[in-house]
C-alpha cells in the first residue's frame, strides 16, 4: 500500500518537475536540514540554554570562532547572558517552527470548515461569512495580534503572560489568518459542487457533512497544500515580529524573534553577531519556504494566484 | 451608485462601533480609575459611595453610552502617565507617524510603478530580472530585520546616517515637520527605506503581473493595430487598467502599514504613535491605549472606506455586483 503510493508519487508530475528544478531541490534540502536540526536540538546542541548551570556570565559577548577573540567552545559566539548562540538558535528555531506549524494547523482547521460550509450551502450564510472574511483580512494579522497581545499582557501581567506566551501566539496567529484558507477552499468548493459525482452522492442520500468532508474536501487538497507552505512562513515571520516587540516569547525561552530583540541593543557596542546571526537564520528559513511555496504554486495550480 | 455608497458607509460605522465597544471593555477591565484617583487610604464605604457617584456600578451599556457620548466629543480620558487628555497626547505624535507613512508612500509610488511597468514590458531584460529576484528576498526579510541591518551598516559601521529619533524639526501651522530641514531629512531616510522595503516588492510584483495580463488583452492588440505609438499604448491605455487592482491591494495594506509603523518606530525610537502605544502598554496607561485604538481604528476605517469608494467610482462593475462573484 505504502510502496505503491510511493511509486505513484515518484511517477507523478510533481516529482518530475521537482527533479528538474534546482532551486526547489536546494530549498527542500535546506528546509529538511532546518527541521531535523531544530527538532533534535537537545541532541545536537553543545549546550542547554535552559539550564542555568551551564551558563557562565563571564562568557558573555564572545564573537564567533572565525573572529580574532573567538572561543573554540562557542562556534557562533555567545550572547549577552553568556549563552552559546548556536544552541540558543537551534532551540529557538524549534520554538519558531512549532508555533508556525500549530498556528497554521489551527488556521487550516477554521478556514477549511468555514470555507466548506460557506461554499456548499451558499446564500445568505455565504454572504455573511465572506463579508466577515473581507473585514478580517483588511485588519492585517500583525495589527490584530499586536493589539490583542498588548492588551492581554497589560491585563494579566508579564509573569502569567510569559507562561502562556506560546499558546497565545498560536491562538492569535491561528485565528487571525483563517480567511486565506476559507477563500481558497470556498472557490474550489463552488467549482466542485457542480460536478456529477457530487450529484451522485447526493442522490444516494448521504448527509451534507459527509459529502463536504469525505467527497469534496479531498478534491480541494492541492491548493490547500500550496498555501500552507507560504502560510507557515508568514506565521513564523509574525511570531518573530511579535517577539521582537516583546509581545511574544520571553528572553528565558527565546524564539528567533526574541533572540533578535535581546541582541538589538548590543549592536551599537559592536557585538553584531547576537542579532545578525539569528536574523540571517530567520531570513533563510522564511526564504526557502517562500521559494518552495512558489514552486508548488507553479506546478500544482498555475491559476491560483496572480502575482 | 447611491446604494453602494450608503452600504459602504453603514459598514464603516458598524466596524467603528465594534472597535469602540472593544476599546471600552478594555477600559472597563483594565485598572481601577478610583485607585488612580484616591489611592489606598480611603475606606471601603467611601469607595462604594464614590463608585456610585461616578457611575462605576452602572450596567455595562449605561457606562458604554456615557463613554460613547464623551468619545464623540473627543474626550477619551486623561493619560495616567502624561496627566494630559489622551487624545492630545496621541495627536501630538500623529505628525511624526504621518511623515513616516508619507515618505514611504512616496518611495513606493516613485519606484514601484516604473519598475513594475518595465518589468512587464521587458520580462527578459537582465536588470529587471535581477530586481524581480531581489523582490522575493525582500518579501522574505521581516521589516524589523531590514531596519536593524540598515542601522548596523549605515550608522554603526559607516556612520553616514543617524539611527534614532526625528532630529531637527520645524513648526508649520501647528505641525512639526522634519521634511524641511537637512537634519530631519537625514533622520527620515533609514526608517522610510526600511518601511518601504517590504511594501515595494509587493507592489512591484503586483503591478508587473497585472500589466502583463493587460498587455495580452484584446483592446491593447487593437491599439497596436490602430498604429498608436508605443508610449501611448503602454502609459496611457495599459497603465490605466493596471492601476485598478493596485488600488484594492493598496487598501488592504493599510492595516499592515499600521502594524509595520509600530515595528519601525520601535527599532528607530521614532517618536510616533506606534512607539507611544507600546510605551503605554508597558506602563498600563489604559486611557492612552484606548485612545490609540480609537484613533487608529478611525484612521483605518476612513482610509479603507475612501479606497473602496474610489474603487467604486473607477470600476462600475463593483456597484452592480450585489453578492460575491463566483470563483473569486
Amino acid at each position: 500500500m505504502i510502496a505503491s503510493a510511493w511509486r505513484r508519487f515518484l511517477g507523478s508530475y510533481l516529482f518530475f518537475s521537482f527533479r528538474r528544478d534546482r532551486i526547489a531541490i536546494l530549498s527542500f534540502v535546506v528546509l529538511c536540514t532546518f527541521f531535523l536540526a531544530s527538532f533534535s536540538a537537545s541532541l545536537l546542541a553543545p549546550f542547554d540554554p535552559y539550564d542555568p548551570i551551564q551558563i557562565d556570565i563571564m562568557d558573555s559577548e564572545i564573537p564567533p570562532v572565525w573572529m580574532e577573540e573567538g572561543d573554540q567552545r562557542f562556534l557562533l559566539g555567545t550572547d549577552a547572558q553568556g549563552r552559546d548562540l548556536l544552541s540558543t538558535i537551534l532551540y529557538g528555531s524549534r520554538i519558531s517552527i512549532t508555533i508556525g506549524i500549530f498556528a497554521v494547523l489551527l488556521q487550516a482547521f477554521l478556514g477549511i470548515s468555514i470555507g466548506l460550509v460557506s461554499g456548499y450551502f451558499g446564500g445568505r450564510l455565504d454572504n455573511f461569512l465572506m463579508r466577515l472574511a473581507d473585514i478580517q483580512l483588511s485588519f492585517s494579522t500583525l495589527m490584530v495580534a499586536i493589539i490583542f497581545l498588548a492588551v492581554f499582557q497589560a491585563l494579566f501581567g508579564t509573569e502569567l503572560y510569559e507562561k502562556l506566551a506560546i499558546v497565545m501566539l498560536i491562538l492569535v496567529i491561528g485565528i487571525a489568518e483563517w480567511p486565506h484558507y476559507a477563500r481558497t477552499v470556498r472557490a474550489n468548493v463552488l467549482a466542485e459542487k457542480k460536478k456529477e459525482y457530487v450529484d451522485a452522492v447526493r442522490v444516494i442520500g448521504l448527509g451534507s457533512l459527509r459529502i463536504m468532508f469525505k467527497h469534496i474536501l479531498p478534491n480541494t487538497l492541492s491548493p490547500i497544500l500550496v498555501i500552507s507552505t507560504v502560510q507557515i512562513a508568514n506565521a513564523i515571520v509574525s511570531e518573530a515580529a511579535l517577539s521582537f516587540l516583546g509581545l511574544g516569547m520571553p528572553v528565558t525561552k527565546p524564539s528567533l524573534g526574541s533572540l533578535i530583540n535581546s541582541g538589538f541593543e548590543f549592536i551599537f557596542s559592536g557585538s553584531w553577531w547576537i542579532t545578525i546571526i539569528p536574523g540571517v537564520v530567520l531570513v533563510v528559513l522564511v526564504l526557502v519556504m517562500n521559494l518552495l511555496g512558489d514552486f508548488l504554486r507553479d506546478v500544482m495550480n498555475p491559476k491560483l494566484y496572480k502575482d | 451608485m447611491f446604494a453602494f455608497f450608503s452600504r459602504r458607509l453603514v459598514q464603516a460605522v458598524l466596524v467603528m462601533l465594534v472597535i469602540s465597544v472593544i476599546a471600552f471593555s478594555i477600559q472597563d477591565n483594565l485598572g481601577d480609575p478610583l485607585r488612580e484617583l484616591v489611592g489606598q487610604s480611603v475606606s471601603e464605604a467611601e469607595r462604594q459611595s464614590l463608585r456610585n457617584q461616578m457611575g462605576l456600578n452602572d450596567p455595562f451599556f449605561v457606562q458604554y453610552w456615557r463613554f460613547f457620548k464623551k468619545a464623540l466629543l473627543g474626550d477619551l480620558g486623561t493619560s495616567y502617565f502624561f496627566k494630559r487628555p489622551a487624545l492630545d497626547v496621541i495627536l501630538d505624535k500623529l505628525p511624526a507617524t504621518l511623515e513616516l507613512v508619507f515618505g514611504t508612500t512616496l518611495i513606493v509610488i516613485l519606484f514601484s510603478v516604473p519598475i513594475g511597468v518595465f518589468a512587464a514590458i521587458y520580462p527578459k531584460q537582465w536588470f529587471l530580472r535581477l530586481v524581480m529576484g531581489m523582490s522575493i528576498i525582500g518579501i522574505s526579510i521581516p521589516v524589523f530585520l531590514t531596519a536593524i541591518m540598515s542601522i548596523y551598516i549605515f550608522s554603526v559601521e559607516l556612520g553616514w546616517l543617524p539611527s534614532f529619533g526625528r532630529g531637527e524639526t520645524v513648526e508649520l501651522y501647528g505641525w512639526t515637520v522634519g521634511f524641511l530641514t537637512r537634519d530631519g531629512l537625514m533622520h527620515l531616510i533609514l526608517p522610510c527605506t526600511a518601511l518601504s522595503s517590504i511594501m515595494l516588492p509587493l507592489f512591484i510584483r503586483l503591478i508587473r503581473a497585472e500589466m502583463m495580463e493587460v498587455l495580452e488583452s484584446e483592446y491593447i492588440r487593437f491599439a497596436w493595430a490602430k498604429g498608436l505609438t508605443r508610449r501611448r499604448i503602454w502609459f496611457l491605455h495599459a497603465l490605466k487598467n493596471t492601476l485598478l487592482p493596485v488600488i484594492t491591494v493598496g487598501g488592504l495594506q493599510i492595516g499592515t502599514l499600521i502594524a509595520f509603523t509600530i515595528l519601525t518606530e520601535t527599532v528607530f525610537q521614532w517618536p510616533g504613535m506606534g512607539f507611544l502605544f507600546l510605551e503605554a502598554v508597558n506602563r498600563v496607561d489604559t486611557p492612552l491605549i484606548v485612545a490609540y485604538l480609537i484613533v487608529v481604528g478611525l484612521i483605518f476605517v476612513i482610509a479603507n472606506t475612501i479606497v473602496d469608494l474610489i474603487y467604486g467610482l473607477v470600476n462600475p462593475t463593483v456597484r452592480l455586483a450585489r453578492s460575491h462573484p463566483e470563483g473569486e
